[in-house]
């Protein structure tokens, strides 16, 4: 049976999409591939296969259909009629008749169908029979379309109902259109119902929930009702009607005195007659609401004996519920503006209905069930000794103590906010320190001095080992005093000594530094042959310098040196000089001359005979030039410094040789 | 707020300096800068490093043992609070420095005793030797005058000096 929750219903789909549904379902879930050439009775196979996987879903899927639909027979006969109200029943009858006759024709020609299969004899037929199957079924489906969609559209429609438990306890509000039904219930529970000026703006039934003495009612808005005759209702008026027929709930019926409605007191007491008949048997409060705009001693004398009649009325049904003739629970008045009242009315609306409840459970035969549930236990007295609870006398001493002295002590919380709360006073955490003498309670003690942890110090007999330690220190100073310095050096070096030691670290030192300095330009450095020393260091003067540092006396070394000098001997001379075995420092004077003409001429002469020519005017023009030429290229030649023709690699590591992958073949060297 | 000690050179970490690493088995190394960080990364051992006291220590050059290092002991349970026991260790903390200062001077005195006696043994041994580098010895043997005293004096004593030979 289907409880008053309608929410799970499978979605329908329409004609169309219910038809590609199917067909996909049947292309993905059966085997596929099929040739011309398998064994016949595998051909049969493959499309009954298929067959009747399609009438198997479509079979399931319009059974779901049909189950998950309430049968209205079958539920409360509140939602049955609601149900019937809001869409026909004959109609929501028809179309569910319509799907169930669909599933059966699909059935037959399944049936069908897979009984011609088995006789197909080749690949071709088997398959026309199987889209003829498969059409035709689809063909039903596709005709059922528009029931379909109606029972789509029911079913969004159902699933927004809202939830209604016709069982549990209820409150139902009734009353002509704007009399203020809308705000109560928004005022009681949490349901948020729309509040407009104009009539009919709840169109339908409303469920809110409150709670009254730990228990849970439902609070239900009813659109509001006019006074016609039943035939002439239209449905959002039958809605309510069908409520207060079916549901067995206090209801509450709305009366508003001022007026605003927009119809007077007489309209909804001739309403409240006409419905009476429905208030059978229910807990029956007559609430005047918008007591602020009218207050309910201040109306009419023809109005007052309305409200009164309505007032007798209401009271029957309290009588006949066996309930005593109370007065105060049958008219009540409220104003949901200013909420005057409106606890009052809930209150005695719960407590109505539940009090309807239990009588009612009182009478039903299963209440002795719950009353055998219930047993107070009392052990017998088996003498007749008093047994009084014992407490201790300690206990009740505490308490009598306690009770005429209750001062609270004054917590650090107090004295703060009493001068100022927590951003303005701040509670001095060194109150309570127990310390041998209180002055102390407020000194600051110096965590670190001098680069030392004060507290790796502190030692309440530090004084004595200080005076221990300065003891010892002075013993040892004394010790010290006593003692001489043994130091004496008796070989001292004297002010000359100390100077040549300089010079001696000093030479080493430079000899060391041009070590160096030789060493790490080595490669770079030409060498030079001596005789091309631009520095000048292999000159006579500064040999006579060198000479005269260490202590002895130049002249004569210089002398030889001059001598035996190049420009003074001359090359060629000196072999032949040398063959007479003659000293060569005698003859020096004699060949000067003849040194200096052979050098001359010797330098004179050119290894090539000069031709004219090159853009030269002549020989000697030329000749000039070459000298100008050799003139200039001299002194670099000295220097030893690279020249135009000497090789030069520009770069020493070009990048594109150390660097990058090789397009084909191997980076192991480079 | 407590100065620690830098784990690698032993020197005073002040708040606000240095890291503090914390190994798996709860060991905090605490490092006065990035250089003992970076050493200690390295995993160099300070009693190696030159310049680390532990070093020094190690290798005699600082003073290891001495009562004013008892003064100083990181206590665990912590003393009530005695203004005058204060006062007293605030005063002997700078007594205390003084004396440890003294001890040191004295301790790095009695290293440095002997070094004269070895510096001068070396500059004479220097003198004799490197002579040549700026006195020809043909000029030493000629003129006496620019030859050293040391050398050409004969010395009594039974500790004789090397003679030189001419």
């Amino acid at each position: 049976m289907v409880q008053y929750n309608f929410k799970k219903i499978t979605v329908v789909p329409p004609g169309k999409e219910f038809v590609d549904i199917i067909l996909s379902r049947t292309q993905r879930q059966t085997p596929t591939v099929v040739h011309k050439g398998y064994a016949i009775s595998r051909l049969r196979q493959f499309y009954m296969r298929k067959v009747r996987f399609t009438q198997q879903n479509l079979h399931e899927k319009l059974s779901t259909i049909i189950d998950e639909f309430p049968r209205l027979a079958d539920i409360h006969p509140f939602y049955g009629e609601l149900l019937h109200i809001l869409y026909n029943k004959d109609h929501y009858k028809l179309a569910l008749g319509q799907v169930n006759t669909a599933r059966n024709i699909i059935g037959r020609i399944a049936k069908e169908y897979v009984r011609a299969l088995k006789y197909g004899d080749s690949l071709y037929r088997c398959k026309c029979l199987k889209v003829a199957a498969i059409g035709r079924m689809c063909t039903v489906i596709r005709r059922i379309g528009p029931s379909l969609a109606y029972l789509e559209q029911i079913r969004q429609h159902m699933a927004r109902l809202p939830s209604i438990d016709p069982n549990t306890r209820t409150i139902l509000i009734c009353g002509y259109p704007n009399v203020g039904k809308s705000s109560f219930i928004n005022k009681i529970t949490r349901a948020d119902v729309d509040v407009q000026p104009y009539a009919f703006t709840t169109k339908s039934l409303f469920v809110g929930h409150t709670d009254y003495k730990y228990l849970r009612y439902q609070v239900i808005d009813t659109p509001g009702i006019l006074d016609r005759p039943f035939e002439d209702r239209n449905i959002i008026e039958m809605c309510s009607i069908t409520a207060l027929s079916y549901l067995r709930a206090a209801v509450l019926f709305f009366l508003d005195i001022s007026g605003s409605c927009g119809y007077s007191i007489t309209q909804q007491a001739a309403l409240f007659h006409s419905i009476k008949a429905l208030f059978m048997n229910k807990p029956l409060i007559i609430v005047c609401n918008k007591i602020d705009l009218q207050p309910l001693d201040s109306l009419s004398e023809e109005d007052m004996k309305l409200v009164m009649e309505m007032k007798s009325e209401a009271m029957k049904t309290v009588v006949a519920q066996g309930g005593e003739p109370n007065d105060e629970g049958v008219l009540l008045s409220m104003s949901t503006l200013t909420d005057d009242g409106v606890i009052a009315v809930k209150n005695s609306a719960c407590e109505r209905i539940l009090n309807q409840r239990v009588v009612v459970k009182m009478k039903s035969k299963k209440i002795n069930d719950c009353l055998n549930r219930f047993h107070v236990a009392i052990p017998k007295p088996r003498d007749n000794k008093e047994r009084p609870p014992c407490i201790p006398q300690a206990v009740l001493d505490a308490r009598a103590k306690e009770s005429p002295k209750m001062e609270k002590r004054k917590l650090e919380r107090d004295i703060e906010d009493e001068n100022g709360g927590a951003g303005v006073y701040s509670a001095s955490l060194k109150k309570h320190y127990i310390l041998a003498n209180d002055d102390w309670k407020d000194d600051v003690l110096p965590e670190i001095l001098d680069g030392h942890n004060v507290y790796d110090f502190v030692d309440p007999d530090i004084l004595q080992r200080l005076e221990e330690l300065e003891r010892e220190e002075g013993l040892r100073l004394e010790a010290e005093s006593h003692e001489v310095e043994f130091e004496m050096d008796g070989t001292e070096l004297t002010p000359e000594e100390r100077k040549v030691l300089a010079e001696i670290r000093q030479r080493k030192s430079s000899l060391i530094q041009e070590h160096r300095i030789k060493k790490s330009t080595a490669e770079s450095r030409p060498t030079v042959p001596r005789k091309f020393d631009k520095d000048r260091k292999f000159t006579t003067s500064r040999m006579g310098r060198h000479l005269s540092g260490l202590g002895l006396d130049p002249s004569a070394a210089v002398d030889r040196a001059r001598s035996r000098s190049l420009s003074r001997r001359g090359r060629k001379r000196e072999r032949s000089l040398a063959a007479d075995g003659e000293e060569a420092m005698d003859i020096d004077d004699e060949h000067k001359s003849k040194k200096l003409r052979t050098r001359s001429r010797s330098r004179s002469r050119l290894p090539v005979e000069v031709v004219p020519g090159e853009g030269f005017k002549d020989s000697a023009q030329k000749v000039s030039a070459i000298k100008i030429k050799r003139k200039s290229e001299k002194s670099r030649n000295k220097a030893a410094r690279r020249g135009e023709a000497d090789r030069v690699i520009p770069s020493l590591k070009p990048k594109h040789l150390f660097s990058g992958k090789r397009s084909s073949g191997k980076t192991q060297r480079r | 707020m407590r100065l620690e000690k830098c784990w690698f050179c032993s020197s005073t970490v002040y708040p606000g300096h240095g890291i503090q690493f914390v190994r798996n088995d709860a060991k905090i190394f605490r490092f006065c800068r990035s250089k003992c960080h970076k050493n200690f990364k390295m995993k160099r051992n300070p009693r190696k490093v030159k310049w680390t006291k532990a070093f020094r220590r190690l290798h005699g050059k600082d003073m290891t043992q001495d009562s004013t290092f008892e003064f100083e002991r990181k206590r665990n349970r912590p003393e009530r609070y005695d203004r005058n026991v204060t006062m007293e260790t605030l005063k002997a903390i700078k007594k205390i420095d003084k004396i440890r200062v003294a001890r040191e001077a004295r301790h790095h005195k009695m290293r440095m005793k002997g070094k004269k006696g070895i510096e001068q043994k070396a500059a004479e041994r220097e003198l004799e030797q490197g002579i040549s580098l700026v006195k020809a010895p043909l000029a030493l043997r000629e003129e006496s005058s620019l030859t050293l005293s040391k050398i050409k004096v004969k010395v009594s004593q039974p500790q004789a000096e090397y003679q030189m030979e001419e």
